[in-house]
């Protein structure tokens, strides 16, 4: 590799990338040159700099035109490499960051909240190394100024490093919408099903069935917002391996969305687990539905007790469901399940993206963390027309939705309610939550059923 | 932005063919062009803004078309898009514009003295007339590529230019993020109103990223001449009136153009034009003049024989509901306007226009009195 020694021009905003060496790489590193040529790519020269002995990388976004990549090894010395970077990203710096700051004046919605000027100018020369910039951070943000009432999240990753890169937009937002997380907090992840206490008794009465859903990326690959036909198709071909090996109550099938049969989709209509083309423009807008229905599918098991869905929102969602209220064996499911997943996925070098701050990195900064969305539907007709309803709901950090998801109307007094958490407390904690709360509120419902008051019994804030 | 066309070079990482996109369900001319072979070649090309192959046909990719309805299925981030991919846009050109060739030249004729007649269409069968066409300000990127600064400045520059006009051109702008109430009321009532594009072969694009920022529409106080800023194109540039004057329609598009296009030059922006493609725009549908000059006009018993479609085909021409581009026709009413954008003149094309609608009225009158109009068939133009 020729070193290039030259000396970094313009301003220098760095964004530290640490990476361990890459040893399996196959492909033979090219040289890079000093006028930019971009044959070059960061997997490519960690590999021959680990031929150095155990470097550090230390990556710049900020320089007009080039990129520049400081690759201290312990052998000795410095070298200094260029890369050209997102070209388009270089262009639009000649535009003054007045001409280019979005405006936001109607808009209702984090990012706008956060994203001052200040900020605007101090990433819009930044880029991650797969060329996401701060301006596809936002787009869907700027292009949906938001809802009085619902505070949307209006920015999303394209990869792993968005999070690094664009912290000083992106942290503050996370802090906001997760209840006061810090930059420097540590989440907790805990998939031992068996830590989870009860669970398997609430009244089937009441709680008509049970559902535990989450995402999950998969490392080496950018996410939806960004990712090219290659890489979901990749993607999809990890994903088909890795469910095609599971056996025994996991045993089950994919089907791709540009695939299947009439019948097939009639079928996975009917059990409601058939996804189509977003429509939502916080989607659209964030790119995430390019080349549909290409390599989109859903996988679910014989029992259609767990499902997972490819290249929609996430790389991977995956759920476990059942009809009742045995919430404990739809963990246990849950968490085996994906368990299993993760193990096969790691197999092949592709592991889940996860870190100990954040712990599992979703597209949508909404669901860092866990990424668990657990709920129930449950009848509460009495309940829900009690004037402390909604206190109590925030008092078990509970929300409630209705049956049709996210935004639709409860129908028949019966309503979704799950975790309002998703970083910052473990899957055990969260579905813990689910569990105690959905308990105490049916006993609550049969207590109002009962013409008996139910102000003993309101909780204290968890 | 936000299509994944920001990573070209970690894409490269991919086999070819496993970025080529399925176009096994695809009816549109990109799909009809584009091989495997030519994907290779051309993935790892990109325009000096950064404009790559699959900025181009995503918007192809992503609508597959339909089965009678022959889109384009690609489009231009900038002038330089047509010299990069002319691979791929030069047979795509050809094949929607007649067998246009690489080699062949584009006439831009746009002195209104050269068009014969057209002031004297029957105001009782012609209701109005209108000419239309699109201008790219040179130096900048095209809406599916642009920047918020850019289209701003483009914006900006629209303003200046317009603000200039004067005489029976004079006129105001209004900005689409900060129109009143009554202001936007007017303008939909006057049919001046653009919105939000909402066909998905538009958003596939990202000609909507950051709507309304610096889109606006200026027109004259006369209401004969309007000016869209930001919205398919940089500019789209309308004259019209109630009637059968033609003539005079043209004359104050050609006018009001030519002086816009020397306020643009004098502050150092020319309008995108070479002499091979003429005027260029962000769809290849576009290309030459981008011109398409029309009438409403009342043909109820000509709309129904049997020979209207050949009658239209052989005078160049293509109808349309009074609703645009794929509605039905009302009360008999047609849109009728010119079907080719490139190869031709401005003057030629209105030509067509104005002597095939005197044509088809004369046709119109004689099957009210029951009479035959073998006689006057035209000959293939």
């Amino acid at each position: 590799m020729s070193a290039v020694m030259k000396r970094p021009v313009g301003r220098r905003n760095s964004a530290v990338c640490v990476r361990p060496p890459v040893t399996n790489q196959k492909r033979r590193p090219r040289v890079q040159a000093a006028n930019g040529d971009r044959g070059l790519g960061i997997k490519a020269l960690v590999h021959h700099l680990a031929e150095l002995g155990n470097p550090y990388i230390w990556w710049t976004g900020s320089d007009p035109g080039i990129c520049y990549l400081f690759l201290f090894s312990l052998a000795g010395g410095v070298r200094i490499a260029a890369m050209a970077k997102n070209c388009h990203n270089d262009y639009k710096m000649k535009f003054s960051v007045d001409d280019e700051y979005p405006d936001l004046s109607l808009h209702n919605n984090h990012m706008a909240k956060v994203l001052t000027k200040d900020i605007y100018n101090k990433l819009r020369g930044k880029s991650t190394p797969s060329g996401f910039t701060v301006d596809d951070v936002i787009q869907t943000g700027v292009d949906n100024p938001g809802h009085p009432f619902i505070m949307t999240v209006g920015c999303v990753a394209g990869d792993e490093e968005s999070y690094e890169v664009f912290k000083d937009l992106l942290d503050p937002i996370i802090s906001d919408r997760h209840g006061g997380y810090k930059p420097t907090d540590k989440h907790r992840t805990d998939l031992n099903f068996e830590n989870l206490k009860g669970g398997d008794d609430l009244d089937p009465n009441y709680v008509l069935s049970s559902r535990v859903r989450t995402g999950r990326s998969i490392k080496g690959f950018t996410l939806p917002p960004h990712n090219s036909r290659g890489e979901r198709r990749a993607i999809q071909n990890l994903s088909i391996e890795a469910l095609a090996s599971l056996d025994g109550e996991f045993k089950g099938k994919y089907y791709p969305l540009d695939g299947m049969t009439d019948a097939e989709q009639e079928q996975l209509i009917a059990d409601h687990f058939l996804f189509d083309k977003p429509v939502s423009p916080l989607l659209t807008c964030a790119g995430m539905a390019r080349d549909w229905p290409d390599a989109r599918g859903i996988w679910h098991n014989d029992n259609k007790s767990f499902l997972v869905w490819v290249n929609e929102e996430d790389h991977l969602r995956v759920i476990s469901m059942q009809k009742g209220g045995n919430m404990k064996e739809v963990f246990r499911r849950f968490c085996v399940g994906l368990q299993k997943i993760e193990e096969i996925f790691k197999k092949h070098n592709h592991g889940f993206m996860w870190n100990e701050h954040l712990g599992y990195i979703l597209t949508c900064p909404s669901n860092l963390g866990t990424g668990l969305r657990g709920g129930v539907h449950v009848k509460l007709p009495k309940l829900s027309t009690h004037a402390k309803f909604e206190e109590i709901l925030t008092r078990l950090r509970l929300q409630k939705r209705g049956t049709g998801g996210v935004d639709t109307a409860s129908v028949g007094g019966v309503f979704d309610i799950s975790n309002a958490d998703r970083l910052g407390s473990s899957e055990v904690e969260q579905v813990q939550l689910v569990v105690d709360g959905v308990k105490l509120m049916v006993e609550m419902e049969k207590k109002l059923e009962k013409g008996e008051s139910i102000d003993g019994m309101i909780p204290a804030q968890k | 932005m936000p299509f994944g066309n920001t990573h070209n070079q970690m894409k490269l990482k991919y086999a070819s063919d496993q970025e080529y996109p399925d176009l096994s369900q695809h009816n549109n001319h990109m799909a009809k062009i584009l091989t495997p072979a030519m994907y290779e070649r051309l993935r790892s090309k990109q325009t000096p803004s950064g404009f790559t192959l699959d900025d181009v046909i995503q918007t192809g990719v992503d609508n597959p078309g339909h089965p009678f309805i022959m889109t384009v299925g690609c489009v231009a981030g900038d002038e330089e898009t047509y010299e990069v991919f002319k691979e791929l846009l030069d047979p795509v050109i050809e094949d929607r514009h007649g067998g246009y060739k690489p080699t062949d030249k584009h006439k831009t004729d746009l002195n209104p003295d050269n068009l014969k007649g057209g002031d004297d269409l029957d105001s009782n069968y012609v209701l109005s007339s209108r000419v239309r066409t699109g201008r790219s300000v040179r130096g900048f990127c095209l809406p599916p590529h642009c920047s918020r600064g850019e289209r701003r400045g483009v914006e900006k520059l629209s303003v200046e230019a317009l603000a200039a006009l004067s005489g029976d051109l004079k006129g105001k702008y209004y900005a689409l993020k900060n129109m009143t109430e009554a202001e936007q009321q007017q303008l939909i009532d006057d049919h001046f109103l653009f919105d939000k594009p909402v066909s998905p072969l538009l958003l596939a694009s990202g000609m909507a990223r950051d709507w309304p920022d610096a889109r606006g529409i200026w027109h004259n106080d006369n209401k004969t001449f309007l000016v869209w800023v930001n919205e398919e194109d940089h500019l789209r540039v309308i004259s019209m009136q109630k009637g059968g004057n033609m003539k005079e329609v043209f004359n104050r598009f050609c006018t009001g153009l030519t002086k816009i296009e020397s306020l643009f030059k004098d502050r150092g922006h020319a309008f995108m034009w070479n002499e091979h493609l003429g005027y260029v725009l962000t769809c290849p549908s576009n290309l030459g003049t981008g011109l398409r000059a029309g009438v409403h006009v009342k043909l109820p018993n000509m709309s129904k024989h049997a020979k209207f479609e050949e009658v239209l085909k052989r005078l160049r021409l293509q109808k349309r509901g009074t609703g645009g581009v794929d509605t039905a026709a009302v009360g008999g009413v047609f849109d009728i306007s010119n079907a080719d954008r490139l190869g031709f003149s401005e003057v030629e094309l209105v030509q067509m226009v104005v002597d095939g609608i005197k044509l088809l009225v004369e046709m119109e009158k004689r099957l009210e009195k029951g009479q035959s109009i073998d006689d006057l068939m035209p000959a293939q133009k």
